[in-house]
C-alpha cells in the first residue's frame, strides 16, 4: 500500500535523523531570572562556586535573566549579591542568599531567588497597564499568526492539529540552526526556515494525513496520531538542541526606546510591524485570491466545495503549507523577542487553542481576533496578579467561552455539535 | 390506489386535501416551526397535524427539509421559532432522549447501527426503564437478570419477525445496508413507541427485502396500532402503503391529502419539476442524498 | 550486561510507578476505550489525587485515608468542571479543555502564591509515613535478583491490588446494561439518544469514574515516591498512559495491565541500556542524560503514532472488531 510505504519512509527519515545529530547541547549551565512584580530586575550580580571556589559570575540583563556556564556536573553554591539589588527590592527570604543547586550532565539548572514587592503608586500602575497592553498585542499578534494555520487546518479537515505548537518550535529551531550553528544572518536564516518549515508541513500532510484521510480513519484516532507526532517533533528538537533557552545571534541585547509611558526594543517594534503586515497579507490572500477563496470555501462546507469543482485535497495541502510557513514565522518572532526552547511551541499551543476557540474554530479572522484577546488577557493579568500564572487566565477564558458561547465570537452556531 | 386500511372506518374520510388541514385525532401538531442555516430556510412549517393510528408518507425533493423537520421534532435540533405538541402536551425544547421516552422514536436517513456491538446488543439497548442501566444496581446482576431475560426474549421475537435472527450474535457492523435499516427499525420498536418516524427506511434496501419491509410498516399500524410517519422517494411505495401523504418543498408544506389526490396535485408536480429537471414525482427509486443528521 | 538491563527493566515494569500508570490507563480506558471520550488531561486527575494526599497530610496534618478521600473528591469536582461545558460539544473540545486544565493545575500548584499549601516548585514530602507504618512485610530484600526492599514491595502489592480492584469494577460495569449504554455512546451517541438514553449523564458518569481512578493512581504515585513536585505532572504523563492503553488494547479489561508491563519494561530497558552504554563510553559524547530522555520520549511518540495507524486494536486486540470502526 502506497500510504504505508510513504509513512514508513517518513518514519525512517525521522529515525535516521536521530542517529546522526548535527549538533549537540553545550556544557552545563545554571540560569535564573530575577523578577519583582512581574518585571525583570537588571544589573544584579550572582556568583557560582564549587566547594567555596568561585567558578563564575553572571549579571542579570534587562529581563532580569542571568546565567553562568559551568565546568561540569556537580552541586554548586549560587550566591546573590544583595548589595547590587536596586532600591526597594529585597529578597523575600533574607536568609536565602545562597542556594545549593545540583547540575546533571549537559543540563541547565535553574536557581530561583524570590524577590519581594515594591510599593505600587498611581502613575506607575497606569504606565504598567500601557506597557502590558502593548506586550499583550505583541504576544497576541504572534499567537494569531500561528493560530490561523491551526484554525484553517481544522476548518478544512476537521482535525485539531495537536502538533501545531511543535511546528512553531520546529520553525524557530530551523532558523536557530542556520543562525547560531551555521552562522548565517538571522534574516537570511529566517527566510530559509520559512521555506523549510512550509515544505515540512506540506510533507507531513502528504506523508501522514492525506493517507489517513483516504483510509477514512476516525477523528479520535487522528487526534491521537497528532499528539504522537507532536511528541516526536518536540523530542527530536530536545535531542538535537538540548533543553535550555537560547537566544538568536542577532538583534539581542538591544536597549529599549521610550515612547511615552511604554518602552520597546527596536526588534519588538519590527516584530509587531511585520506581524501586522503579514496578517493583513494573509487576510487579503484569503479574500482576494482564488486559492484563498478556495480555502475559505472548503472550511465553510467541504462537500459543497467539492461538488462545485474545487480540488479539496490540493486546497488542504496549501493550507498546511501556509500554516507551516506562518507557524515558522511565529516561532522565529517569538524567539527574537524572548528566546528559543523546545517547549516554546507547546506553551503557545494552549494559548492558540484559547485563541481559536474564543474567536470561533475554523474561521481565520476569528483566530486572529481571539488570539489578540488571549495575548491581552494574559499580559494584562500580570498588572494585578503574579506573572507565574498569566497563562492560567487565558486558559480560564477558554473554559468560560465554552460555557457561554461554544461557537466562539465569530463562529456560527450550527457548526457545533 | 388506496391502502389496505379498513376503508369503512377511514378516519380521514372527507378531510379536505389542503396544506395544514385539521384532523380528527392528531398525535402530533406543529405550529410555526422555522429553522434556517445561514441563508437557507430549511424548514418553515405553518401548521401540520399528524393523524393518530395511520401511516403518513412525507415526500418532497432532496433538500426539502424532511430530515431537518424530523431532527426538530425529535429534539436533535432546535428551531429558530415554533412549537409542537405530542399527545396534547408541549414537546418543544424537550431533549432528544426524553422525546423518545415519551413515545416518539425516529430512525436516521444514514443508518446508525452500533458497529462494534452485536445485533442483539443493539436491540437490548432499545428497551427503556432498565434497572441495570443505573450505576450501582448495574453492579449486582441479580437485580437485573430477570428483566434482561425478558428484554432478550422480546428482542428475539422482533429479530425473527425482521428476519435478522440468524445474525443475532454478529457485530452490527457486518450487516449489509438493508439489514442495518431493518435492525434500526426493529431497535426503534424496542422502545415501544406510539409514533415511529422513519427517515427513508427503504433507501439502499435490496428490492427483495422491500416487500417484507413494507409488510412490517403496515404491521405497525394494523397489528400494533402505532402511528407511522415515513420519508420515501419511491412513489409506488408511498402510494401503496400511505393513508395520507404530506409533501414538502423548500421547507414548507405545499400539499397534503390522500395518496390518490397527491399524484395530480399541481404544486407537487411543480416542486418535483423544479427540483428534478423535468421528471414528475418519480415512479422510480431516487438516490438518497443530501445532508443528514 | 544483558541480564543487568533485563532486571532493571523488569524491576520497573512490576514496580509501583508502573502500577500507578496502569491505574491512569484503566481510567483512560473508561473514557477513551469504552465511552469514546478524549481526555488529554488525565495527568490533571493524577495531580489532584497526589496533592490531595500530600496537602492533607503534610500541610494540614490529617490522616492518610482522609487525604485519599480528598483526592477522590477533588477528581469528582474536576470532572464536573470539565464535563459540564464540554460533554455536549464535539469530542475535540473535551481534549483541548482537559489538556489546558491539567496545565492550569500544574501552574497553580507551582506558583509562589500557593507555596504555603502546595510547597510551590519544591513540592511536598513527608506525608507517606502512615502508609509505610502499615507495612506488614518484615524488613529485607525480596524477589531474588530484583532485590526489592520491603517498602517497595508493600507499595507494589497495594498499587497492583488497586489495579486489580478497578479492573474488576470496570469488567463488572461493562457487562451490565450500564456498560451497554456506555459503549453505544462510543459507537454513535445520536443513536443512543434516539433510543431514550441520557447521553450527557452517562458521559459525565464515565468522566467522573475514570478521573477518580486516575486520582487513585496519583495517590499511589505520590505515596510510592514519598514526594510530590508540580513538574512531575507534565502533559506527557497523559500520553504515556495513552501509549500504555493502546499498546495493551483499548476497550479490553486486560489492556491497561499488559500495556503498563510492556511499556515500562521497554522504556526502562531502553533507558538502562542507553545509560550503561553511555557510561561505558560506547556512545558518542553528546549522548548525555538529556539525549537519553529525548530518545525515549521520541520513541513514545513514534509508538503512539504507529500503533494508532497500524494496530489501533493494540498488540492483542481484536482486529476484526477494530475494522468495523469506519466513522
Ligand atoms: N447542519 C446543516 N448545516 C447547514 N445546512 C443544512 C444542515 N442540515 C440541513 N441543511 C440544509 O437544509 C436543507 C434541508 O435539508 P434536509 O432536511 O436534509 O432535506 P431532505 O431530508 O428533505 O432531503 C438543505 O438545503 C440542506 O443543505
Ligand atoms: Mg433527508
Amino acid at each position: 500500500m502506497a500510504a504505508v510505504t510513504r509513512l514508513s519512509l517518513l518514519v525512517l527519515l525521522l529515525v535516521g535523523a536521530l542517529v546522526a545529530p548535527a549538533f549537540a547541547q553545550d556544557g552545563e549551565r545554571i540560569r535564573g531570572q530575577l523578577t519583582a512584580e512581574g518585571e525583570g530586575v537588571p544589573d544584579v550580580t550572582i556568583t557560582v562556586s564549587l566547594d567555596g571556589e568561585p567558578v563564575g559570575t553572571g549579571v542579570s540583563d534587562a529581563e532580569g535573566e542571568w546565567f553562568v556556564d559551568l565546568p561540569g556536573p556537580a552541586t554548586y553554591e549560587v550566591t546573590i549579591d544583595v548589595d547590587t539589588l536596586p532600591e526597594g527590592v529585597q529578597l523575600r527570604n533574607p536568609d536565602r542568599t545562597t542556594l545549593e543547586i545540583r547540575v546533571g550532565e549537559g543540563a541547565t539548572a535553574t536557581a530561583l531567588f524570590a524577590l519581594g514587592e515594591r510599593e505600587e503608586v498611581g502613575p506607575i500602575l497606569l504606565q504598567r497597564i500601557a506597557q502590558n497592553t502593548v506586550n499583550g498585542l505583541k504576544f497576541g499578534l504572534i499567537i494569531g499568526m500561528t493560530a490561523i494555520g491551526l484554525s484553517l487546518i481544522f476548518g478544512t479537515t476537521g482535525l485539531i492539529n495537536f502538533a501545531h505548537g511543535d511546528m512553531v518550535s520546529m520553525g524557530a529551531f530551523i532558523a536557530f540552526f542556520f543562525n547560531a550553528v551555521l552562522g548565517l544572518h538571522l534574516i537570511l536564516s529566517a527566510l530559509i526556515a520559512v521555506i523549510v518549515g512550509a515544505v515540512i508541513a506540506g510533507a507531513i500532510d502528504r506523508g501522514i494525513w492525506h493517507p489517513l484521510r483516504r483510509r477514512r480513519v476516525g477523528l479520535i484516532s487522528m487526534l491521537v496520531v497528532s499528539i504522537g507526532l507532536a511528541f516526536v517533533i518536540r523530542h527530536v528538537i530536545l535531542f538535537y538542541f538540548g533543553g535550555s533557552r537560547r537566544p538568536y545571534r542577532d538583534y539581542t541585547l538591544q536597549t529599549g526606546i521610550e515612547l511615552g509611558p511604554i518602552r520597546l526594543q527596536p526588534v519588538e517594534m519590527w516584530v509587531m510591524g511585520l506581524s501586522v503586515v503579514i496578517l493583513i497579507a494573509v487576510a487579503l490572500m484569503l479574500t482576494r485570491t482564488k486559492l484563498g477563496k478556495g480555502m475559505r470555501a472548503v472550511a465553510d462546507n467541504r462537500d459543497l466545495a467539492e461538488s462545485s469543482g474545487i480540488n479539496v485535497e490540493r486546497v488542504v495541502l496549501s493550507v498546511w503549507i501556509l500554516g507551516g510557513g506562518l507557524a515558522t514565522i511565529g516561532g522565529i518572532f517569538l524567539g527574537m523577542i524572548e528566546s528559543v526552547d523546545y517547549l516554546m511551541g507547546f506553551r503557545l499551543l494552549l494559548l492558540m487553542f484559547a485563541g481559536v476557540i474564543l474567536g470561533g474554530l475554523g474561521t481565520a479572522y476569528g483566530a486572529m481576533l481571539g488570539s489578540l484577546l488571549v495575548g491581552l488577557v494574559s499580559e494584562l493579568s500580570t498588572v494585578w496578579f503574579s506573572s507565574q500564572v498569566k497563562y492560567v487566565w487565558a486558559l480560564a477564558v477558554l473554559i468560560i467561552i465554552l460555557l457561554v458561547r461554544p461557537q466562539g465570537l465569530l463562529g456560527q452556531k450550527e457548526r457545533i455539535g | 390506489m388506496s391502502s389496505d386500511a379498513p376503508a369503512a372506518t377511514d378516519p380521514l374520510e372527507g378531510i379536505a386535501p389542503e396544506p395544514g388541514v385539521a384532523k380528527p385525532d392528531p398525535i402530533l401538531t406543529i405550529d410555526g416551526v422555522k429553522r434556517s442555516f445561514g441563508g437557507i430556510t430549511a424548514v418553515n412549517v405553518d401548521h401540520l397535524e399528524i393523524q393518530r393510528g395511520i401511516i403518513t408518507g412525507l415526500i418532497g425533493p432532496n433538500g426539502a427539509g424532511k430530515t431537518t423537520l424530523f431532527n426538530l421534532m425529535t429534539g436533535f435540533d432546535t428551531p429558530d421559532t415554533g412549537t409542537w405538541r405530542f399527545n396534547g402536551a408541549p414537546l418543544s425544547g424537550v431533549p432528544a432522549h426524553l422525546v423518545a421516552r415519551r413515545g416518539m422514536v425516529r430512525t436516521f436517513q444514514l443508518t446508525k447501527a452500533l458497529s462494534r456491538m452485536t445485533v442483539m446488543e443493539n436491540m437490548q439497548l432499545g428497551a427503556t426503564g432498565q434497572l441495570g442501566e443505573r450505576f450501582l444496581p448495574s453492579l449486582i446482576p441479580g437485580l437485573w437478570r430477570r428483566q434482561e431475560r425478558e428484554i432478550t426474549a422480546r428482542a428475539d421475537e422482533l429479530l425473527a419477525r425482521f428476519k435478522l435472527d440468524h445474525m443475532r450474535d454478529e457485530y452490527a457492523g457486518t450487516l449489509s445496508g438493508g439489514q442495518r435499516k431493518l435492525l434500526e427499525m426493529a431497535r426503534a420498536l424496542m422502545v415501544e413507541p406510539e409514533l415511529v418516524m422513519l427517515d427513508e427506511p427503504m433507501a439502499g434496501v435490496n428490492p427483495a427485502l422491500t416487500q417484507s419491509l413494507l409488510g412490517h410498516i403496515k404491521g405497525l399500524r394494523d397489528d400494533e396500532s402505532r402511528t407511522v410517519v415515513f420519508v420515501e422517494h419511491d412513489m409506488d411505495v408511498v402510494f401503496d402503503i400511505s393513508d395520507w401523504v404530506v409533501c414538502m418543498a423548500e421547507g414548507a408544506i405545499i400539499a397534503e391529502g390522500p395518496p390518490s389526490s397527491i399524484g395530480q396535485n399541481a404544486a407537487v408536480i411543480e416542486a418535483y419539476l423544479g427540483a428534478t429537471h423535468g421528471q414528475a414525482p418519480a415512479r422510480r427509486r431516487k438516490q438518497a442524498g443530501g445532508t443528514d443528521q | 550486561m544483558g541480564t543487568v538491563i533485563f532486571f532493571d527493566a523488569l524491576r520497573t515494569a512490576i514496580g509501583p510507578t508502573a502500577a500507578a500508570y496502569a491505574l491512569l490507563a484503566v481510567g483512560l480506558n473508561m473514557h477513551f476505550g469504552y465511552t469514546g471520550l478524549l481526555n488529554f488531561g488525565q495527568v490533571g486527575f493524577m495531580l489532584v489525587g497526589a496533592y490531595g494526599v500530600a496537602i492533607t497530610v503534610a500541610t494540614f496534618g490529617g490522616p492518610l485515608w482522609l487525604g485519599v478521600l480528598v483526592g477522590i473528591a477533588g477528581a469528582v469536582v474536576l470532572a464536573l468542571i470539565l464535563g459540564i461545558p464540554t460533554l455536549r460539544l464535539r469530542a475535540d473540545y473535551l481534549a483541548i479543555t482537559t489538556i489546558a486544565a491539567a496545565e492550569i493545575l500544574r501552574f497553580i500548584t507551582r506558583t509562589s502564591g500557593s507555596e504555603p499549601v502546595t510547597g510551590g516548585v519544591f513540592g511536598l514530602r513527608q506525608f507517606a509515613g502512615g502508609f509505610y507504618a502499615l507495612n506488614p512485610i518484615p524488613p529485607g530484600s525480596y524477589l531474588g535478583p530484583l532485590s526489592i526492599s520491603h517498602g517497595r514491595l508493600w507499595t507494589m502489592i497495594v498499587g497492583w491490588g488497586l489495579v486489580a480492584v478497578f479492573t474488576l469494577l470496570l469488567w463488572a460495569l461493562m457487562r451490565s446494561p450500564w456498560g451497554r449504554i456506555i459503549r453505544s455512546i462510543r459507537e454513535d451517541e445520536d443513536a443512543a439518544r434516539s433510543l431514550g438514553k441520557n447521553v450527557f449523564y452517562y458521559k459525565m458518569q464515565s468522566l467522573v469514574l475514570g478521573g477518580v481512578i486516575g486520582a487513585v493512581g496519583g495517590a499511589v504515585f505520590a505515596v510510592s515516591l514519598q514526594t510530590v513536585q508540580p513538574d512531575t505532572f507534565l502533559p506527557q504523563v497523559t500520553f504515556f498512559a495513552f501509549a500504555i492503553l493502546i499498546l495493551g488494547g483499548t476497550a479490553t479489561w486486560i489492556g491497561p495491565i499488559i500495556g503498563a508491563l510492556i511499556f515500562w519494561f521497554v522504556i526502562a530497558g531502553m533507558q538502562s541500556a542507553l545509560r550503561r552504554l553511555s557510561d561505558a563510553g560506547q556512545l558518542p559524547e553528546f549522548f548525555g542524560s538529556q539525549a537519553v530522555g529525548a530518545t525515549t520520549l521520541t520513541f513514545v511518540g513514534l509508538l503512539l503514532m504507529l500503533l494508532m495507524i497500524f494496530r489501533p486494536q493494540g498488540m492483542f486486540g481484536n482486529k476484526r472488531e477494530m475494522q468495523l470502526d469506519v466513522k
